[in-house]
């Protein structure tokens, strides 16, 4: 009895195994694309091996107009919205997760209900909101709407991993005089480290991938991050050199898998995500 | 009584978020829910006027706005609650079973696809469904009848290149779930001879059942909201034909120049999404 059970499991093994391999493979075929065409001298559209090794595509878009502008516009764009929503999230989520009071509960409730709005519904208003106040084609701007847009999620999330803070460590500061914003600093913060690291890159990444906002906000060429300038590639230079295009998608995804990467090994593959996040 | 004072200055630190929530959030919805009764346009016109559910009537009698109504229908229901949803679970259950660096393997690959910016994700799949693309040399291979996708079944390529996009949430999602099932449960179901799909049907699934509600809550707020991707991918066409509600939206207020008649059918877009958040919501309702 004992031994048929083991068998089928080993059996059982192999067949999601199998089974796995073959959906990585086809999850697989488009970045296995983008990796072989960025050094392939003769890219086209579909999987082959390259024609010889190159970095003649890294090269040709390894240029201020083509590269760096629109990836300092977008650490600039990322930088800036994702410090604004650490900073007000953390400062935010401290009362609500520390002091009692009426206002917590529908608080969080409105909080919960805007991270699952559509974002990309209001970007009309949005718009028509910013052409009446100047902010249109301003860095600031799209920077202040990205870190508006990700405050919720950055609230709710920040405030659940201060709850895990257990409030007998604040008190030894408390009794030392220290005021709350002090304790914050000082001993919560410090201690939600991983926490506060996941916010920081779950917006940042966000926003660093974010189309449709920059798209909106900015008019300006030299303003647009990389998010928007990709699509220079298609439209503007005639012939598409999809090698060039191939180089600068790799360029360009390479910071957030990295990023990924950093904090998921930190906190195991889960990313303790908790079912709570938009994809 | 606690001191009102105190109150208040322990309150202060919430400002500076509720500050760029009112001004940047609720100040959208609230003018999104004003412009969608007006006539603005965006050729700068002195100024609008009132024009009560005119924009509403006209979406409701446009060819094209309800054809953007189907085809968004289509997009969720094929990538989000039947693609992304099943794929996910069925991907989660099976790394349950897999062998170590299967599993490692597989889920790097699922989750590179989502960490992928979108416009990047969009362009990947592009490549992958045009004439001369890899799939179209795959079904060569195979001599299965290749064919142009974008041009013929655009909306179906969409919905595949958002299954690619958008999988690793529900595998993520549905693999922590199926963490959390004592062992012995399904062992005991195993000993006592319940086959695979009874024991899904009957063990796994009643006990992930919150999970399935909030990952399809979640997946179709996600897919509702979708632009980059169709956009680099058909830009909506050819035609109108892979034309979502948001790039139906996108193509009124700023091709046509009618930003009343677009943000009418945005605030469409945000009453489903609310209502699908308030689903979300009380699905969560204990744990707030």
């Amino acid at each position: 009895m004992a031994s048929t059970l083991a068998s089928r499991r080993t059996g059982r093994r192999l067949a999601a195994d199998t089974g796995l391999l073959v959906a990585a493979t086809a999850f697989a075929l488009p970045l296995v694309w983008v990796i072989l065409s960025s050094v392939d001298p003769q890219a086209d559209l579909r999987v082959k091996a390259p024609d010889g090794l190159t970095l003649d595509n890294f090269d040709a878009v390894l240029k201020p107009d083509i590269t760096f502008t629109p990836l300092l516009n977008s650490l600039i764009l990322c930088g800036g919205g994702t410090l604004l929503t650490v900073v007000c999230a953390a400062l935010a989520a401290y009362p609500l997760s520390r002091f009692r009071s009426r206002l917590n509960r529908p608080f969080l409730l409105t909080i919960l209900f805007a991270t699952s709005l559509p974002i990309t519904a209001i970007m009309v208003p949005v718009y028509a909101l910013f052409v009446q106040v100047d902010l249109i084609d301003t860095m600031q701007g799209t920077i202040l709407f990205f870190a508006a847009s990700q405050l919720p999620f950055a609230i709710w999330l920040m405030k659940n991993f201060m709850d895990g803070v257990p409030k007998e460590l604040e008190e030894a500061a408390w009794t030392d005089g220290a005021s709350p914003m002090q304790s914050l600093v000082r001993v919560v913060l410090p201690l939600m480290g991983p926490g506060v690291a996941v916010v920081t890159v779950f917006s940042f990444v966000m926003m660093w991938g974010n189309f449709f906002v920059p798209f909106m906000l900015l008019l300006t060429p030299d303003q647009m991050p990389a998010s928007v300038s990709i699509n220079e590639f298609f439209g503007n230079r005639g012939m598409v050199a999809y090698g060039q295009l191939a180089a600068f998608s790799v360029i360009y995804s390479t910071p957030v898998i990295l990023l990924y990467v950093l904090v998921a090994r930190r906190l195991g593959s889960g990313f303790a995500l908790g079912g709570a996040v938009k994809g | 009584m606690s001191d009102p004072r105190r109150s208040l200055a322990r309150a202060l630190p919430v400002a500076p978020a509720v500050v760029l929530l009112l001004l940047f959030l609720a100040g959208p919805i609230a003018y999104c829910a004003y412009i969608a009764f007006t006539d603005l346009q965006l050729t700068g016109q002195a100024h609008s006027s009132f024009v009560g559910f005119a924009n509403f009537r006209t979406a409701f009698g446009d060819e094209a706005f309800l054809n953007a109504v189907w085809l968004t229908l289509v997009f969720t229901v094929v990538s989000s609650l039947v693609g992304q949803n099943t794929l996910g679970l069925a991907l989660a259950a099976l790394m349950q079973r897999a062998s170590k660096p299967v599993r490692t393997l597989t889920g790097g690959v699922v989750i590179t696809a989502w960490v992928l910016p979108e416009v990047v994700a969009g362009f990947l799949l592009y490549a992958f469904f045009r004439k001369e693309g890899t799939l179209n040399a795959i079904l060569d291979a195979l001599h299965l009848p290749s064919q142009n996708w974008l041009y013929t079944l655009p909306i179906l390529a969409v919905s595949f290149a958002n299954v690619w996009r958008g999988t690793a949430f529900s595998m993520l999602v549905y693999s922590a779930a199926l963490n959390e099932i004592p062992k012995e449960i399904t062992e005991a179901a195993e000993v006592d001879g319940a086959g695979g799909p009874s024991r899904l049907w009957h063990i796994t699934l009643p006990m992930i059942r919150r999970s399935i509600g909030t990952n399809l809550m979640l997946n179709t707020l996600q897919t509702l909201s979708v632009f980059g991707l169709i956009w680099v991918m058909t830009r909506g066409g050819p035609g109108n034909k892979s034309q979502t509600l948001p790039l139906f939206m996108y193509e009124q207020a700023f091709q046509n120049s009618m930003i009343g008649y677009g943000t009418a059918v945005a605030l469409l877009l945000l009453l489903v999404g609310s209502v699908f958040s308030v689903m979300y919501m009380r699905l969560l309702r204990t744990e707030v």
